[in-house]
């Protein structure tokens, strides 16, 4: 039999969303649903004198006008911050109160006011119109690096200061530096960017007050945990009358990981009214209300030897966390931030110094890659910079530092189990055909364009993460994987899995691994997913988790049954358990031509007696029926790396960056599903550029947020793409079975700083993300030295 | 969206006695149906002048082309006589939106409502149109009054747009990257007594860059721009283009833009 695993085969799920019989939370309505218009704030600070309902109550079809002084009645609680931060004075960090409405104070332009539910959406929307809210308006606080010197926002919270983070060995970091030839500095940005999932959020709350069960449709990337912080932390409802789906969901990427306020109000809006409430959200309230992402202003230094040794890192980072401290928003710019400043080099001292800031802006959380892109920017762009400053090339400074032993203890956190960091650059260097770039350039220099080479040589931590670990830093939850896999007697199977689907493809990646393991045809496979009500309690997709740890969860579970199937499979064909052999779907017993189908075994399982001709008895002390249940916690994090290696031409009379050229080298491990791993790493670094040259979340001086739609807010489109060139090297993981390591976030975490190294050596001088074509035209008016030929 | 009536006109008189109180009209929708669903705006009835006969159409002379107000974008684009006559025009009605968008917009639609980055109204300019209208013609120079202001009355419905046939001509803009409307789009065209050079997308409404058309009256060539000094008062600045940015993009669009004649 071929192996499953390694082949490309074209996606199971693929039929239903290409023939448009996908099933998103907006495509299903409920018998007597109401529907859900937010009222939301206009403005970014305001103390709320009065809301006045009484015009909007007697708008024709409203049923419900609830607010956030409903709620405080109802007692239920806030959205709260599921990773606790110790500051380096020792103590917590503070958040300020997130109601699902707002109590008597708005925050940020999109904030939640009330909810108008109505018979249709139109009268919802009619009726919100006519909520009458008086505000005090306050001056916003909007810039992140002036946060701190700006009016507390909060009471209690000086500065604005979330906390005040310290990883690493401040003392031996100066001492590095100072033990250097030449120190590096740079000032950077890591532009604010809105998710954008092509599938706005939407929820609908379904309350049934005969068997007082609860369920939330929800576009979820998790939906047991948001389950779990829903009832208890927002006390909705107890766990085991609550049920959340996550159907299909079109793209997360990070900014669907945690439970909304719209989902706590709908679902305790249901509850009340005992009703369905339907909401989804319009676009421009996905630009307002879904978390947005990055948001950094760091200041970075690197000490270099004159051979180019790297001796220290010290790196000072403002991290605006928006309003509130959304789920994942502390651990972002920290844990999964700070350890990955070193990159894949041999640093033997830095220093990571995070202040994180509150600010009327909406919450920054999670975003594709989560902090693990704002550090490879930072050591991406300094490391250039300081190959040029000491006048290496870019290929052997980087070689140079590469870490060249393994397993290797970083001197931050992280014990980076395998790699080849050489290899992959050394492909990249090939596809690339680096030894002709400057051909290529004096070619760009005859049609008037500036070209420019971009390195971005990356490390990511992924298959987050051994629970253990995590939780001493501060995790509210550990962050294993769960799997159950049920066999029908008729031989069939239903893999239930705790990672959550919603562009990446398990249902054909999951098959793939249980149709090799088990022997059972892909189309007899069927991976089920996002409904707390099927599958075991499971933590869901992000981080480049699903197939190090679901996967591998899915693996151990296969196992079992495999162990279960030899039980069985003995006794019938009357030999010891440790005789038998299982290979390709079939149990064989050792030197004889006896064997049962796994099938035959699933069967016997599920019908223990005798039953005419079919005889299957099975063996005493072994229950009947065939599925198991695993969770697996890793042991370690798994370290995905790759070259990548940006050409861009610049107009130089507009500004305008073209990318010419661009080849990815990726060393993922293992890779089930190769033509699911090109998607993704091609989608990545769409979003990557997407971060260096178009997207910018801004907000005016007053809180406004002025790329509030496709109007204002660039996204990459297919045009702004040469033909990306992907190649792969391998060097599996040790820290799970499968040998994976992760793909999802790698083309967004290597691509911002390989472009941006491109743009900045076009030009020859510093150009912050993003490189718009005016901020380039700029620069080159600032620098006239880098003229074109013609 | 809120609620509207929805009328359809048989006729430009039936259009025009249709549209009181809170009417307007409907052709393509492109930027009146976005309008609506944003609640932007609200109107208590559409009067669709699609079904109108006569409204559609591209009649080529040998001095004019007269292209009917609901003619779409996508059937100007690919008209062979538009594109032999001023093939600047066709490669801008091919620039407009996207497919869908240039399947359903309308040359009347466009021009009615003068988005200041607009195509369509820096052709009107350059072109030396004439806007026929039931009741009068209005020249291009007498029609765009400001930021989505035109010089129609309530009512008043285009039937037509009379472009003028130049010797050459040219459009270049420079689209933005997130809605590719031009941030400043410069359209010449050479006639044999004038030059006319119009730009969109720069100010608040499109208008005529008396500077450069007489720079490139004398000599028509991309060298000629170089001495030009294209002021940035009064230019759009946000934050997509500062009006320094506007002011110098306007130079690079029109040497391209001659330069491609």
């Amino acid at each position: 039999m071929v192996s499953l695993i390694g082949s490309k085969l074209e996606r199971k799920e693929d039929k239903r969303f290409l023939t448009g019989k996908g099933n998103y939370t907006a495509d299903i309505n409920l018998v007597n649903q109401t529907y859900a218009s937010f009222v939301r704030s206009p403005h970014a600070r305001a103390k709320i004198n009065k809301i006045d309902i009484s015009k909007a109550e007697k708008s024709p079809g409203v049923v419900k006008i609830l607010t956030g002084e409903d709620l405080a009645k109802d007692k239920i609680g806030g959205l709260i911050a599921g990773w606790k931060i110790v500051s380096q004075d020792g103590k917590d960090m503070k958040v300020p109160p997130h109601p699902p409405l707002a109590n008597d104070t708005v925050n940020y332009v999109g904030d939640h006011v009330a909810i108008v539910i109505a018979e249709t959406l139109e009268q919802a929307k009619n009726a919100a119109d006519l909520v009458n809210v008086s505000y005090k308006i306050k001056k916003a606080v909007v810039n992140t690096k002036e946060a701190m010197n700006s009016e507390a926002i909060y009471e209690g919270i000086e500065k604005n200061l979330c906390f005040d983070f310290l990883l690493g060995d401040k003392g031996k970091t100066d001492e590095g530096l100072s033990k250097s030839d030449k120190i590096i500095k740079l000032d950077l940005i890591n532009n604010r960017l809105i998710p954008n999932a092509m599938e706005p959020r939407a929820s609908i709350g379904d309350y049934n007050p005969s068997s007082e069960q609860l369920t939330l449709y929800t576009t979820n990337q998790n939906p047991h945990l948001t389950r779990l912080v829903l009832s208890a932390f927002s006390a909705i409802a107890p766990e085991h009358k609550f049920r959340v789906v996550a159907p299909d969901v079109g793209g997360g990427f990070g900014s669907k990981i945690y439970p909304y306020a719209e989902d706590a109000v709908v679902a305790w809006a249901s509850k009340k009214i005992e009703r369905p409430v339907k909401w989804v959200a319009e676009r421009s309230e996905s630009f307002l209300s879904d978390c947005h992402g990055r948001d950094h202003v760091t200041h970075v230094e690197l000490g270099v030897k004159n051979d180019g040794k790297i001796t220290a890192l010290k790196v000072e980072t403002i991290a605006n966390i928006g309003a509130y401290a959304s789920l994942f928003a502390t651990v972002t710019p920290t844990y999964l931030y700070a350890p990955l400043i070193l990159g894949l080099y041999d640093i033997s001292a830095a220093s990571c110094n995070v202040k994180a800031v509150f600010t009327n802006t909406a919450p920054v959380d999670a975003y594709r890659g989560a902090g693990r892109p704002e550090a490879t920017f930072l050591i991406e762009r300094i490391v250039t910079e300081a190959a040029k400053e000491i006048g290496m090339d870019q290929a052997e400074f980087r070689k140079k530092n590469f870490i060249k032993k393994f397993p290797h203890q970083q001197c931050l956190v992280h014990n980076i189990d395998s790699g080849d960091y050489s290899a992959h650059l050394e492909k990249a260097l090939e596809i690339s055909d680096y030894k002709n770039f400057e051909n290529r350039r004096s070619q760009s220099s005859k049609k008037g364009k500036l070209r420019g080479i971009g390195f971005s040589t990356y490390i990511e931590a992924c298959g987050i993460a051994p629970s253990a670990v995590v939780m001493s830093i501060g995790a509210g939850v550990g962050l294993w994987e769960s799997a159950e896999i049920r066999f029908n007697a008729t031989g069939n199977v239903s893999v239930f899995t705790g990672s959550h689907s919603h562009g990446q493809g398990h249902e054909t990646t999951f098959a793939q691994i249980v149709g090799d393991k088990l022997g059972v045809p892909i189309e007899n496979i069927d991976v089920v997913h996002g409904d707390t009500d099927k599958g075991p309690f499971g933590m869901g997709t992000y981080g480049s988790r699903s197939l190090a740890v679901g996967g591998t969860a899915i693996a151990k579970a296969c196992d079992k049954i495999v162990e279960k199937g030899k039980k069985v499979a003995a006794h019938m064909l009357e030999g010891k358990p440790e005789d038998i052999e299982f290979k390709a779907g079939e149990f064989v017993l050792k030197n004889s031509n006896k064997k049962k189908t796994i099938g035959e075994i699933a069967f016997a399982c599920y019908l223990p007696g005798q039953f005419g001709e079919v005889k299957s008895p099975l063996p005493a002390g072994v229950e009947p029926g065939l599925k198991e249940t695993a969770f697996y916690d890793p042991i370690n994090f798994s370290f995905p790396a790759g070259t990548h290696i940006c050409e861009v031409e610049v107009d130089e009379d507009t500004g305008e960056t073209k990318v010419e050229k661009y080849t990815a080298v990726d060393d993922f491990g293992t890779i089930i599903n190769p033509m699911i791993v090109e998607g993704q790493v091609y989608g990545g670094i769409a979003q990557g550029v997407g971060q260096a040259l178009y997207e910018n979340g801004h907000y005016d001086e007053s809180g406004q947020l002025t790329t509030a739609s496709y109007m204002d807010y660039t996204m990459p489109r297919a045009d702004n793409f040469p033909q990306i060139k992907l190649g792969f090297t391998s060097t599996p993981a040790t820290s799970n079975p499968l040998g994976a390591k992760g793909c999802g976030e790698a083309g967004a975490i290597a691509a911002p700083p390989a472009v941006m190294n491109a743009v900045i050596d076009a030009v020859g001088t510093d150009v912050s993300m993003p490189a718009t074509a005016e901020k380039v035209w700029k620069a080159l008016k600032k620098n006239p030295s880098k003229k074109a030929a013609a | 969206m809120k609620n509207f009536n929805f009328k359809s006109a048989a006729s430009t008189k039936e259009a025009s006695k249709l549209a009181s109180g809170r009417a307007t009209f409907l052709a393509g929708g492109m930027s009146l149906i976005p309008a609506l669903k944003l609640r932007l705006a609200a109107y208590s009835d559409l009067i669709n002048i699609k079904n109108i006969k006569g409204l559609s159409g591209i009649k080529v002379s040998s001095k004019s082309i007269k292209i009917g107000a609901t003619t779409t974008h996508a059937e100007v684009a690919s008209s062979k006589e538009v594109g032999k006559s001023i093939p600047s025009l066709s490669i801008l009605a091919d620039g407009i939106g996207d497919p869908q968008v240039r399947n359903r917009g309308t040359i009347g639609g466009s021009i009615a409502n003068n988005d200041p980055a607009a195509d369509y109204p820096s052709a009107c300019l350059a072109l030396n149109a004439t806007i026929h209208t039931a009741k009068r013609k209005i020249p291009a120079d007498k029609f765009f009054k400001g930021m989505f202001e035109t010089e129609l009355k309530k009512g008043e419905l285009i039937e037509a747009i009379e472009f003028e046939v130049p010797e050459k001509s040219s459009y270049v803009k420079y689209p933005n990257p997130a809605s590719r409307y031009a941030v400043v789009g410069v359209y010449v065209a050479k006639f044999n007594k004038e030059v006319r050079v119009s730009v969109t997308g720069a100010g608040n409404s499109v208008f005529r860059s008396k500077e450069l058309e007489t720079v490139l009256s004398s000599n028509f060539s991309a060298v000629a721009i170089d001495n030009v000094n294209i002021s940035s008062k009064g230019l759009n600045s946000d934050i997509h283009a500062s009006a320094e940015y506007r002011a110098h993009l306007i130079k690079v669009m029109t040497r391209k833009a001659v330069s491609s004649c």
